[in-house]
């Protein structure tokens, strides 16, 4: 009996697994991409300055995530996966934030190597080319 | 628990004969849908680490010269990047139908759709040929063979261009010849497998064909506007300032070639209102400066090998890899019309298709991130 209904439930699951995304959906979300990307290409001819970068990532980011999301049927998938894509993103996080604070670190060094050979003409005028 | 696992073994060996599409060591198709899908999402996350190396090449460069990517994004021309994107988004859209079709057990539409997916991915390819061979022919190369721009003329040669659609023409002519032998023959299955491949090889030339439209557009946008530009005495959009660097590229070639003096007389007439503001760096004595700004080869400070050439590094290497990408997802996706063509897929078997379509959104994750970091730098 109980052998039985596990056979059952087995045969259930198999039938359920594919879930065919509904089609609204996949153009609802294509012409939201296809306007984010209008989005930014639009936004690359307005003159704001150092934040233009973050509203590009930004815009990406949203457009990256719809795709994640609906196209690759993130949201109805096993955790595990979403887990594993997650950490993913993370270590590239880690791996781009510590090399851009590295990147920084030596300006301080420099800003002191410059005021050196200011106050010092004497090497200065040996670094210069003659 | 183990009781039911040997009593499900038992019933397998009895009642459940192993379907051909279900491999032999799972126990029914859910789990070897999940099995598939986890290696597949594992193979994806080292697909993002791996592109995060090369980001990171250009987080790091962009940090420390963030001048050389204004400059060099210039270049670059940004409708093209835009259809592309377009393109792929659209590929998009189609694969995801895909999976639904295969889950369906639509296999005509299944068929169709994988055809299309493989045939943007072809127009993708395409537009980036003529992208590659315009640059290449004017000596936008990586490193040590970039060529300082506004030195030579533009160029309008088309080696490139036909070097590499050689290898598309030669899959042109063969998926011919084969889907026209499939006709007399009246072989549906090789039909429905040659049929979407010759379909791709000729939107191959359709994007070459958009490519090659849309660049000449451009040029032809900076002569108008160098004109508009002299109306209205300085430039106010990007385009303008495209049209400077045009005017100014024939401006100083004209000592060079007779030929072009006329065409020359008329862009330095064009742009002599901008000329008179006053100009922030040096004019060498052969150049005629004008928005030091924005006018790329008004730039000798990142118009070098050193500096530029090493944008083209970083813009070849990962938009090559990129599309290395595209050429590996158009060989599963062509497997995948095999398969589909011999209606292997249903509601329990359609991980191939679901698996393939994951990769294809990361292709278009990447690009997505690719697209305005590349092309839309001001």
């Amino acid at each position: 009996m109980a052998h039985d209904a596990h056979a059952h439930t087995d045969g259930h699951h198999a039938g359920e697994f594919s879930h065919p995304a509904p089609l609204w959906m996949l153009f609802t979300v294509f012409f939201a991409l296809l306007g984010l990307t209008v989005l930014t290409v639009w936004q690359s001819t307005l003159d704001i300055g150092q934040a233009e970068l973050w509203i590009t990532l930004f815009i990406a980011t949203v457009k990256a995530g719809l795709v994640i999301l609906f196209f690759m049927h993130l949201l109805w998938d096993k955790p595990l996966n979403a887990i594993f894509f997650l950490s993913s993103i993370i270590f590239v996080a880690l791996f781009l934030g510590f090399t851009l604070m590295d990147a920084q670190a030596y300006n301080s060094q420099k800003e002191d190597r410059d005021t050196l050979m200011e106050s010092l003409p004497v090497v200065k005028e040996a670094a210069a080319p003659s | 628990m183990s009781d039911i696992a040997i009593g499900a073994d038992d019933h397998h060996e009895h009642e459940h004969e192993h379907p051909s599409w279900l491999a032999h060591h799972f126990d029914d198709a859910e789990q070897q849908f999940d099995a598939g899908k986890l290696g597949m999402w594992l193979f994806l996350v080292t697909e993002v680490l791996f592109f995060s190396g090369m980001f990171c090449a250009y987080a790091m460069y962009r940090h420390l010269h963030p001048e050389i990517y204004e400059f060099a994004s210039e270049f670059l021309n940004e409708k093209l990047g835009a259809i592309n994107t377009g393109v792929l988004l659209f590929s998009s859209l189609t694969m995801a139908w895909a999976v639904r079709a295969a889950q369906l057990s639509q296999h005509r539409l299944l068929i169709s759709m994988l055809a299309m997916t493989l045939s943007c991915a072809a127009i993708f390819l395409g537009v980036k040929a003529v992208e590659y061979s315009h640059k290449w022919s004017n000596g936008l190369l990586p490193g040590k063979h970039y060529i300082t721009q506004g030195v030579l003329p533009p160029s309008h040669d088309q080696y490139w261009l036909y070097v590499l659609c050689t290898p598309a023409a030669i899959c042109l002519v063969v998926f011919f010849i084969w889907y026209f032998m499939t006709l007399v023959k009246s072989d549906s299955f090789q039909r429905q497998v040659s049929g979407p491949l010759l379909v791709a090889a000729l939107c191959f030339f359709g994007g070459v064909g958009l490519g090659v439209y849309l660049e000449s557009l451009e040029a032809h946008a900076h002569v108008s506007h160098a004109t508009a530009g002299s109306e209205h005495g300085h430039a106010d959009s990007s385009h303008g300032d495209h049209a400077h660097s045009y005017a100014a590229e024939i401006a100083t070639i004209a000592p060079a070639t007779p030929a072009g003096t006329a065409n020359a007389m008329t862009a330095v007439v064009a742009v002599s209102p901008v000329i008179a503001t006053p100009g922030s760096i040096q004019a060498h004595p052969d150049q005629v400066l004008i928005d030091a700004k924005r006018a790329g080869i008004d730039r000798p400070e990142v118009n070098q090998k050193s500096k530029a050439g090493l944008f083209f590094a970083i813009y070849y290497m990962m938009t090559g890899v990129h599309a290395v990408h595209i050429l590996g997802g158009m060989v599963v996706i062509t497997w995948l019309i095999v398969k589909a063509a011999r209606k292997e897929f249903h509601s329990k078997y359609f991980g191939p298709v679901d698996n393939v379509g994951l990769y294809w959104h990361l292709v278009d994750f990447i690009w997505i991130y690719l697209f305005p970091l590349l092309y839309l730098i001001k």
